[in-house]
């Protein structure tokens, strides 16, 4: 192993973490919750269609292959004059994505609530809104949790994609260092290293967050 | 203290209702049933399990909808020949305050918290006035040392009772109680009724669906027996527990007192 490379490459590497990756990861997943919350109020509204258009849009994200969708974006949409950089190309794909995987999360957590919270909020005098803003979306908060970690971090590893489209990250990053070098085998465990090193202060927060909401058990 | 608009109508009567029907798909659970209460009284509504009464009580708050009859509470009157829209059943919701039988208190939420977000955040009050006037409340159920504490951590019998307080902090025209000590240790059966004799005394209007006779016999001003979706017999306590006109009434006081007599 050349240490020294090692050292060299760990800086640029870290950096493309910290003005790609992370960015990336946190823009899409805050886009992709929005659309996850919104999405799963439609399947869970009681409205066929709104539902259906929900349902749809979920089986597509979750049967295509990231890759093709972010190829679709980035190299697709220009032969219909949507022509997008590769930042916000590779945000709209990964938080579409994000969106299709926590939506059935969402709603399975709002529907674990039981339907006597929604009375007692109702009797309190609490339009539907409040009722789901108050006292239920908490609640389903708490409950989703973990699965809605794992999808951040599978969220963090899914940005290497991104370098496929010529955004600057960490992986594309690596990639640049490597190539004129020839070591692959040194920077591209530095890379992975530098993923690991995110994902396990990801795990450690996730903790943190399940200790805080767990002040009441449901 | 009961809010002041508890004025009754022309008829003397602060709630009645006329002609309650409703189904749930091809059981029909209420055939008819008429309610009235005065104001300052306690209505016991007591019968076997399935025979209406909670449907009634959940009705008189906006949690069930009738399929027929109608309802007056105050001056609020509700026919139900048509469905109730969103504003007749958030009215129907203010009118009257629940306790339910499993309580239903917000477990996110602290115990002055559950008492105090219907009047912040629905009614708009003051927070500081709001959480001073359920500390008051707190206190005179024997809770204020638990505002702080999360439902999760209350024995049954303190969750229930936090459950009467944020009924009482929305200051409605009256009360529910949906066998508010159904699902409580028997031990902890006697703090609950003990809070509600006191509500009682102090002129609450109450309507309280009940499995406890006893209390139905000592507290209530008047009682329904509820049997097959229709009220069987209604009358004042010592007459329906004392003297039962119906056979199916008696049948039921004699079953709810068991082989070893009551």
């Amino acid at each position: 192993m050349n240490w020294q490379l090692v050292l060299d490459s760990l800086g640029p590497i870290a950096l493309g973490a910290i003005t790609g990756t992370i960015p990336l990861t946190l823009a899409s997943f805050s886009l992709g919750l929005l659309i996850a919350i919104g999405m799963a109020l439609m399947r869970i509204s009681g409205i066929a269609w709104l539902s259906a258009v929900a349902r749809g849009y979920i089986s597509v994200i979750r049967g295509t292959p990231m890759l093709v969708q972010l190829f679709v974006i980035f190299y697709g949409m220009p032969q219909i004059g949507i022509t997008l950089d590769p930042w916000p190309s590779a945000i709209i794909a990964l938080s579409l994505n994000v969106g299709g995987y926590a939506a059935e999360i969402i709603r399975a957590a709002i529907l674990s609530i039981p339907r006597g919270q929604w009375e007692a909020a109702a009797m309190v005098g609490m339009s539907r809104g409040q009722a789901l803003w108050r006292i239920v979306l908490p609640q389903a908060a708490r409950v989703s949790v973990p699965p809605l970690s794992n999808t951040f971090i599978s969220l963090v590893k899914d940005t290497s994609l991104a370098s496929v489209i010529l955004v600057t990250e960490l992986f594309r990053v690596a990639q640049r260092i490597a190539a004129p070098s020839g070591e692959f085998l040194t920077i591209y465990i530095v890379a992975a290293v530098v993923y690991w090193v995110i994902c396990l202060v990801l795990a450690g927060g996730q903790d943190r967050l399940e200790r805080r909401l767990d002040r009441y058990a449901v | 203290m009961p809010s002041e608009h508890t004025d009754a109508a022309a008829d003397g009567l602060l709630l009645s209702a006329r002609g309650l029907h409703k189904s749930f798909g091809e059981n029909h659970v209420l055939r008819g049933v008429d309610l009235d209460i005065a104001p300052g009284t306690v209505h016991a509504l007591i019968g076997p399990s399935g025979s209406g009464k909670t449907t009634v009580l959940r009705s008189l708050n906006g949690l069930e909808t009738p399929d027929a009859g109608s309802l007056r509470i105050g001056d609020l009157a509700i026919d139900f020949a048509r469905p109730p829209g969103r504003r007749e059943r958030a009215a129907l919701h203010r009118a009257s305050a629940m306790v339910f039988q499993q309580h239903h208190l917000f477990p996110h939420l602290t115990v002055l918290g559950n008492v105090t977000i219907g009047p912040v955040r629905v009614q708009g009050r003051d927070r500081d006035e709001a959480t001073a006037d359920a500390l008051a409340l707190l206190d005179r159920v024997g809770l204020r040392e638990k505002a702080d504490a999360y439902p999760s951590s209350l024995s049954g019998g303190q969750q229930q009772r936090v459950g009467i307080v944020r009924a009482l902090a929305l200051a409605p025209s009256m009360l529910l109680f949906d066998e508010p000590t159904s699902s409580l240790d028997p031990e902890l059966v006697g703090e609950v009724l003990a809070v509600m004799t006191e509500l009682a005394a102090d002129g609450w209007t109450m309507a309280v669906v009940t499995h406890e006779l006893g209390f139905a016999r000592e507290v209530a001003d008047e009682v329904s027996f509820f049997d097959e979706g229709v009220v069987v017999e209604r009358g004042a306590p010592a007459q329906l527990f004392g003297d039962p006109r119906h056979e199916r009434t008696k049948r039921f006081l004699q079953r709810l007192q068991g082989p070893f007599g009551g």
